[in-house]
């Protein structure tokens, strides 16, 4: 059995074959369903962790300081450090709140973002399921995860956490179209939903270069609105800390606390994986058609490589976003959404679908 | 057990007893949070017939637009300590004759009904052939419908904007003075 780190293919082939082997189809499935769940899980520490400590280390860059650099060397162990004691840390009880939908309300975010993992293709072969609506699915979980922050609001029986629930609920809903339709820009120019298929047509030409101008106005439409839809700043109205404490999350301690933060970590990687896959190519090497050298020397670095790289470079872009511009007001953020980036996206939309139809891309 | 029937028994307890909390709960969050739960696992059967499409329509229309409406709307009209008056024995008891009539006028209908195994594979539904027939004027097509539904939505959107638009502000002011 030959691996190779260029083509998981042949290994998940392995493990299937292996698996039904010994025992009957439906157990292998329940047990590869299993085995892909802990791995995502995992990864989904791990990114967690990683992405904590880099936007203290971004935000330290912005800011001309050094950041966390006392345990472990440039303090690399801080976030696990800060998981420790965010373990030990009492959950306070509410006594006035709705008990249910106060713990309940952690888990929908955290199944929010869990669901959209499993349809990301992380390298070539790497890929959980491939749904032929793969782009319209990772929209479509991607929006429950306001429901946990509205019930997180409602049932902490709180003003402070009531508005800041409210306020990210209408960000959310409004900043979804922004990303819906920047998406659907990408799919009139791919002709496909399948992320696997987007990832294939872009081997010579990532579709930010094919699909150029109404490509990169749909980029930046979606970055800025993918970065409202996650809460970070500059549109974090909803936890602003000087005016609300700590929003919608106010009354939450502990292992609760840490879920919410750690969604949104995990919320800001599957949007940067999101604009990779969709308009930077995915796990696809960056390669020129022709140039025969040029292409087999950055189809040396292995898929997982690329497309970790690129998803790090634009959550670089994100944290950059938020430790450069100051929050925006409620009326300002509304006016951006519904007054700019709708009609700027719609008439984007019949741009692309022009292009695309003269044959005017590449 | 197929894993197929697993799923479908668990989405179906799940369908059962949440809709039945749906009505009973006498708080209206917790009555809101059910039905959620009821629509996802109504897209959890659409993705078991293999018809990914609808299920992700069913998430985002209804989990993901309809119930957040429902619970914004919540958020800003009730107390988090308000609860349901209990209703009346009267009214319990008619509303429940009332289901089971309905219960047993659709299980007759199941149960008189041969259904006929289909062993071949579910097919995947193909998104060009749904967005095709959508936008089609010919004898297949769904135009007609699809238009007519966007001008319902805009006149009803239209209606929504001139409902809570509380004339200019400029005349506002001059009434305040």
């Amino acid at each position: 059995m030959e691996f190779s780190i260029y083509d998981f293919s042949s290994f998940t082939a392995w493990i299937d074959q292996s698996l039904r082997a010994s025992m009957s189809p439906g157990l292998a499935v329940a047990i590869e369903m299993l085995i892909i769940g802990v791995v995502i899980l995992i990864f989904y520490a791990i990114v967690g962790l990683f992405l904590v400590y880099a936007e203290r280390k971004v935000c330290a860059l912005m800011q001309n300081r050094l950041g966390p650099n006392r345990v472990g060397p440039g303090g690399i162990f801080q976030t696990i450090a800060d998981l420790v004691k965010l373990l030990f840390v009492e959950l306070v009880p509410i006594k006035n709140a709705d008990k249910i939908l106060f713990s309940l309300a952690p888990y929908i975010v955290i199944i929010a973002s869990f669901m959209a993992m499993g349809a990301l293709p992380f390298a070539k072969g790497l890929h959980a399921i491939d749904l032929n609506i793969g782009v319209f699915y990772l929209m479509a979980v991607s929006s429950m995860g306001v429901v946990g922050v509205l019930l997180a609001g409602w049932a902490s029986n709180n003003k402070y956490s009531l508005i800041g629930a409210m306020r990210s609920g209408a960000q959310i809903v409004s900043y979804e179209l922004s990303v819906g339709m920047s998406l659907v820009t990408i799919v009139v120019l791919a002709g496909t939903m399948q992320l696997s298929e987007i990832v294939q047509a872009q081997q010579y030409g990532w579709f930010i270069f094919r699909g150029h101008i109404p490509a990169l106005i749909a980029f930046v439409i979606f970055i800025v609105a993918s970065t409202a839809e996650t809460n970070r700043g500059p549109f974090d109205l909803a936890e602003a800390e000087s005016e609300l404490t700590a929003g919608f999350h106010t009354e939450y301690s502990g292992i609760r606390f840490a879920f919410f933060f750690l969604a949104e970590y995990i919320n800001m990687f599957i949007v940067a994986a999101i604009a990779t896959t969709v308009f930077f190519g995915g796990w696809m090497p960056f390669n020129v058609y022709g140039w025969e050298g040029f292409n087999k020397v950055m189809n040396l670095i292995p898929p997982f490589i690329w497309f970790l790289g690129k998803t790090g470079a634009l959550i670089f872009l994100i944290m950059w976003f938020k430790w450069t511009f100051p929050r925006l007001r409620i009326d300002q953020l509304l006016t951006l959404e519904w007054k700019y980036f709708l009609p700027i996206n719609i008439i984007n939309v019949l741009i692309m679908a022009l292009i695309v139809l003269l044959g005017w891309h590449w | 057990m197929e894993g197929k029937q697993i799923m479908f028994v668990i989405f179906a307890i799940v369908i059962v007893v949440f809709s039945i909390f749906t009505v009973t709960s006498r708080k209206i969050l917790r009555a809101a949070v059910s039905l959620l739960m009821v629509l996802i696992a109504t897209a959890g059967l659409y993705f078991i017939l293999n018809y990914q499409f609808l299920a992700a329509v069913q998430l985002t229309l209804y989990a993901g637009g309809i119930v957040v409406l429902i619970i914004f709307s919540i958020l800003l009209t009730s107390q988090l300590d308000h609860k349901f008056e209990v209703v009346e024995l009267k009214k319990t008891i008619f509303s429940a004759l009332a289901a089971l009539a309905g219960f047993i006028v659709v299980a007759t209908t199941i149960l008189k009904h041969t259904f006929e195994a289909d062993t071949a594979a579910a097919l995947e539904v193909n998104m060009e052939v749904i967005g095709k027939s959508l936008l089609n004027t010919g004898a297949d097509g769904y135009v007609l419908p699809f238009e007519l539904i966007s001008v319902l939505l805009v006149a009803a959107m239209i209606g929504a904007i001139v409902i809570a638009k509380k004339g200019s502000p400029v005349k506002e002011e001059k009434s305040n003075k």
